[in-house]
């Protein structure tokens, strides 16, 4: 087993050498320009990207004619928003999303909410879920988009999508989703969940960074979205610029070994996530889960490589600092850039001392056994020394209730 | 984030860790910060009610690696100061003991805080216990 151990796979995830090898070539041999139509360079870039297109479609239930290739999921939520925001101008200006989004899809909102765009951002409930009443009744005839993350990239939690969609459609609004922790990881299919839009990320799923993709919708309805980014007229019109064909290669081959290996995948990152989390909780009392967990390890409300979880009276940051050759993320405020700390985990009203008790593990293709072993030992040393250390714990465990302690506030 | 040397080294080897008992006259407990906002110091000293100097000095705390170091070190510091001496501590002399980055310095400011709160306790307590005890500090 060799050290630091990667954990964070929700931040990023090591390419797969096999994504890498159908990359190479198009560095140096076959380098062309997709756009160049009177040379077989030329041809060979297009036959390539359009390969890749179909190895997207296939994996999300989509048609080759409806990926757009982007720079990355950032830039798809940002085309997908502002695109419906100017194209169905006319039609509405309000759009709805939830408290627990992105901050792709949060700060885009807030952009558009300066250009006259009525942003509604629905608070979600304990378990990290948005309330389908709640949703219905915040839709006027002023809405033209719905914009929900398919899972949830700090506490794993999968929205009822297909709900979701169904409600839009009945609506006549349309739906975008950020789909960028789902796609690969669950099955995802755009014409089950009732999805126009849909966001993903090429590094999220082994495939190199600086690449992704938008689903734009063709039939029933044929979504339309107003280009951000002007130039040569590329992908139909809705992104210029000159294609990056070995990144889209490495995103098309990313998405089919997913497909390929997604069920027997996903067992086993559920398998190894289940055995973190019960290691964790029967050594060390008052962990508290962050998010829906569903029941069987495979069911829908999770993803089953995530596990977020809050170790009560002790700080995330400390705790990462003693688990220095394992890599994982803090909700903690001591290590995000705003000292505030983690607004998804505060959404769900948990209190912000859990949220500054917080870790996300992000489980991946490359994590063993042996690897899940270590870091359960590890995280349950460190927190029973931390708690030896924490004048809250002594606290708690003298039955005082900190609920009601009159804390000087500084 | 990058820790100094001597954070690490406080965290990895916490100096006086541990609680003593509040009732007791000579200690002086100190309590500060608020789970909610992701640090609680607590910090007690323990005072020769004679020599007004310092005998033994505990903490505890919730709250990042610098804020470990900030009130472990503040521990060490304690020991063998008179309670005047220990006033004179300034947030500025942790954070350049320990080379804290700027995002850090509340951490020394909860300390600097902690240990005026811990005094104060003490303080309030040879206060009530009558004059003597009072100005037995006060003469040092």
């Amino acid at each position: 087993m060799k050290l630091p151990i990667y954990m964070d796979y929700h931040a990023t995830t090591p390419m797969d050498p096999r994504v890498f090898e159908a990359m190479k070539p198009y560095f140096l041999e076959t380098f062309g320009n997709a756009a160049s139509r009177n040379h077989s360079f030329g041809w060979e870039a297009e036959e390539a990207v359009e390969k890749s297109r179909k190895q997207i479609a296939s994996l999300i239930g989509a048609t080759a004619k409806e990926i757009v290739f982007t720079s990355g999921a950032t830039e798809s939520n940002n085309l997908a928003l502002k695109g419906v925001a100017e194209m169905y101008a006319e039609k509405g200006n309000h759009i709805i999303t939830a408290a627990t989004e992105h901050k792709a899809i949060l700060d885009t909102c807030k952009r558009l909410e300066k250009h006259g765009v009525r942003v509604t951002y629905l608070p979600v409930q304990t378990n990290g879920l948005v309330d389908l009443e709640q949703l219905q009744a915040a839709i006027t005839d002023k809405t033209i988009l719905i914009s929900l993350m398919y899972a949830n990239n700090e506490i794993g939690v999968i929205q009822p999508i297909a709900e979701l969609g169904k409600i839009a459609k009945s609506k006549g609004v349309l739906l975008h989703t950020d789909a960028t922790q789902a796609v690969g990881k669950v099955p995802v299919n755009v014409i089950k969940d009732n999805v126009d839009l849909m966001s993903l990320s090429g590094h999220k799923m082994y495939g190199p960074k600086g690449v992704g993709a938008l689903y734009v919708r063709r039939k029933s309805p044929r979504v339309q979205i107003t280009a951000q980014m002007d130039g040569g007229g590329h992908e139909r019109g809705m992104r210029s610029g000159t294609l990056n064909v070995p990144g889209i290669v490495g995103l098309g081959e990313a998405c089919a070994l997913c497909q390929a290996e997604m069920p027997e995948e996903s067992k086993r990152m559920a398998f190894l996530r289940d055995k973190l989390r019960d290691k964790l909780q029967s050594e060390l009392d008052e962990t508290y889960i962050n998010g829906a967990l569903d029941v069987n390890h495979l069911g829908e409300h999770r993803l089953p490589n995530n596990l977020n979880i809050s170790f009560a009276y002790v700080e995330g940051e400390s705790l990462l600092m003693g688990i220095n050759d394992i890599a994982v993320s803090s909700g903690s405020a001591c290590t995000s850039a705003t000292l505030e700390p983690s607004y998804v985990l505060k959404a769900l009203g948990a209190g912000d001392d859990l949220a500054h008790s917080s870790i996300r593990f992000g489980l991946g293709r490359f994590n063993t056994e042996e690897e899940v072993d270590y870091v359960a030992a590890k995280v349950i040393d460190v927190v029973k020394k931390l708690r030896e250390l924490s004048p809250l714990y002594e606290m708690a465990k003298e039955g005082i209730d900190l609920s009601k302690v009159q804390w000087a506030a500084h | 984030m990058a820790y100094s040397d001597k954070v690490i080294d406080h965290y990895n080897n916490p100096r006086n860790v541990g609680s003593m008992d509040k009732s007791d006259p000579n200690v002086g407990t100190g309590m500060v910060g608020a789970p909610e906002c992701g640090d609680v110091m607590k910090l007690q000293v323990k005072v020769n009610p004679e020599t007004g100097i310092i005998e033994d000095a505990k903490f505890k705390t919730f709250g990042c690696g610098s804020a470990i170091a900030s009130s472990s070190l503040a521990t060490e510091w304690l020991r063998g100061k008179t309670v005047d001496e220990a006033l004179a501590i300034k947030n500025t002399d942790i954070v350049n003991e320990l080379s804290l980055p700027p995002v850090k310095i509340h951490c020394s400011v909860l300390a600097e805080d902690a240990i005026k709160a811990a005094i104060g306790d003490y303080k309030k307590k040879a206060a009530s216990q009558g004059e003597t005890v009072g100005a037995s500090v006060a003469s040092n």
